[in-house]
C-alpha cells in the first residue's frame, strides 16, 4: 500500500532484503466467530444492530459479518498452544526488525485500513506481511530508533481480498539503556 | 433504525460528540478482544518499566474499533467503512476521559454510483489530541441503495 521502498545504508543487508518481499504467509488459527466479535463490540460499547440482530444483518449484508476494524484479530496467534515453546508474535516482521536492529522497545504510530469484501462468520482468513520501508535513526521523546512501514494483506477462503492494513511502527532504545 | 443517506449530509457538518471514561477493564477488554497478549496492555509494571509510560494503554485495534463505533453511531448500520487512517499521537490510559469529535470534509458519488463521505476525526483527552483519524464511509445515496451489496469493481474504497 505504501509507495515508500527505502532503507538507509546503515542497516543490515538481511533487513534490506526483506523490503518488498511477501513474508509469513499464513492461515488464521481460528475462523471468524461470534465470541470475539461480541467481546470487541463490548470493549467499545458498539450497539450497531448489524452485528447483534440477525434480521438486520440478513437484510443489509446477507448474513452476519464482523466489524471491519476487527480484520487483524483473525490472524493473531493465541498466547499459548500445545507444542508451542515460544510465544508466537502477531506481526512477526515487526518483531524481526526489533531484533535485527537491536531496538528493544517499539510502539505503533500510524495505521491505515482499507476494507473490501465483508468478513463473514465462519470465514478463515489468509494473510501475509510485506516490509515497505525503514527510516534513518531518529530521536523522539520515547528514545532513539527507526520508523518502519509494514503492510498486511488479508484474503478469505475464496481468495477474495477482504482488506489491507498498513502499520507504521517505531522501534527504539530508551535514553541511557 | 437510524439510516443516514447522502442528501442528509453536507460538508462542514459536525458529528455528535462521543465521550468514554476509560478504565483498566476497558483497556484490557479491548486488548483481549483483539487477541493482543502483549503485557503493556494489561500489566502496569511492564508498561511503566519497559515502555516508560504511566500505565497500561489502549492498543491499536481497540483504537480503530472506537473510531468505527463513532462513525457508525452516526451513519446507522447501512454505513459501510471503506478506509480508516489514524495516527496515534499520545497513549490513552485508565482514568482518561476520551472524547471523539468529527467533521464532514467531502461528500461525493463515485463513477460506480457509490455515495461516499470523507470525515476528519479526532480523539482527545483533556483537550489534547491523542489520535487523528480520517475515515471514508459509504452511505446510501437514497432509499433503494445499500453500500453493503457492492462487490468487485462496484466497491472502490
Amino acid at each position: 500500500m505504501s509507495d515508500a521502498k527505502a532503507a538507509p545504508a546503515d542497516i543490515p543487508e538481511e533487513v534490506r532484503s526483506w523490503i518488498g518481499q511477501k513474508r509469513y504467509e499464513q492461515e488464521g488459527e481460528i475462523e471468524v466467530e461470534r465470541g470475539y466479535i461480541y467481546t470487541s463490540l463490548a470493549s467499545v460499547e458498539n450497539g450497531n444492530p448489524l452485528f447483534w440482530d440477525e434480521k438486520v444483518a440478513e437484510e443489509l449484508t446477507g448474513g452476519l459479518v464482523a466489524p471491519p476494524t476487527m480484520i487483524s484479530v483473525w490472524f493473531r496467534p493465541h498466547h499459548w498452544a500445545p507444542g508451542r515453546e515460544k510465544a508466537a508474535q502477531p506481526l512477526q516482521v515487526h518483531f524481526d526488525l526489533k531484533e535485527k536492529l537491536d531496538l528493544p522497545e517499539a510502539v505503533m504510530t500510524d495505521n491505515t485500513l482499507v476494507f473490501r469484501e465483508p468478513v463473514r462468520l465462519g470465514d478463515r482468513l489468509r494473510t501475509w506481511q510485506v516490509l515497505r520501508s525503514v527510516s534513518e535513526l531518529k530521536r523522539t521523546k520515547l528514545g532513539t530508533g527507526r520508523f518502519w512501514v509494514i503492510d498486511v494483506e488479508y484474503v478469505n477462503q475464496h481468495g477474495e481480498s477482504v482488506g489491507t492494513e498498513s502499520y507504521t511502527g517505531f522501534g527504539y532504545r530508551r535514553e541511557g539503556r | 433504525m437510524k439510516r443516514l443517506e447522502l442528501p442528509d449530509v453536507q460538508v462542514g457538518m459536525e458529528l455528535p460528540e462521543l465521550a468514554i471514561d476509560v478504565t483498566a477493564t476497558t483497556v484490557i477488554l479491548g486488548a483481549l478482544a483483539s487477541r493482543d497478549w502483549r503485557p503493556m496492555h494489561h500489566d502496569r509494571d511492564f508498561a511503566q518499566k519497559r515502555n516508560g509510560v504511566r500505565d497500561i494503554f489502549i492498543n491499536t485495534p481497540h483504537n480503530a474499533a472506537y473510531f468505527e463505533r463513532f462513525v457508525t453511531d452516526w451513519t446507522g448500520p447501512a454505513g459501510r467503512l471503506g478506509r480508516l487512517r489514524f495516527r496515534m499521537k499520545d497513549s490513552v490510559f485508565p482514568g482518561d476521559r476520551l472524547v471523539f469529535s468529527g467533521r464532514v470534509e467531502k461528500v461525493e458519488v463515485d463513477e460506480r454510483g457509490c455515495g461516499w463521505v470523507d470525515l476528519a476525526l479526532a480523539s482527545r483527552v483533556g483537550g489534547k489530541v491523542t489520535t487523528e483519524c480520517s475515515a471514508r464511509v459509504a452511505i446510501p445515496t437514497g432509499p433503494g441503495d445499500n453500500p453493503w451489496k457492492r462487490r468487485g469493481d462496484d466497491w472502490q474504497p
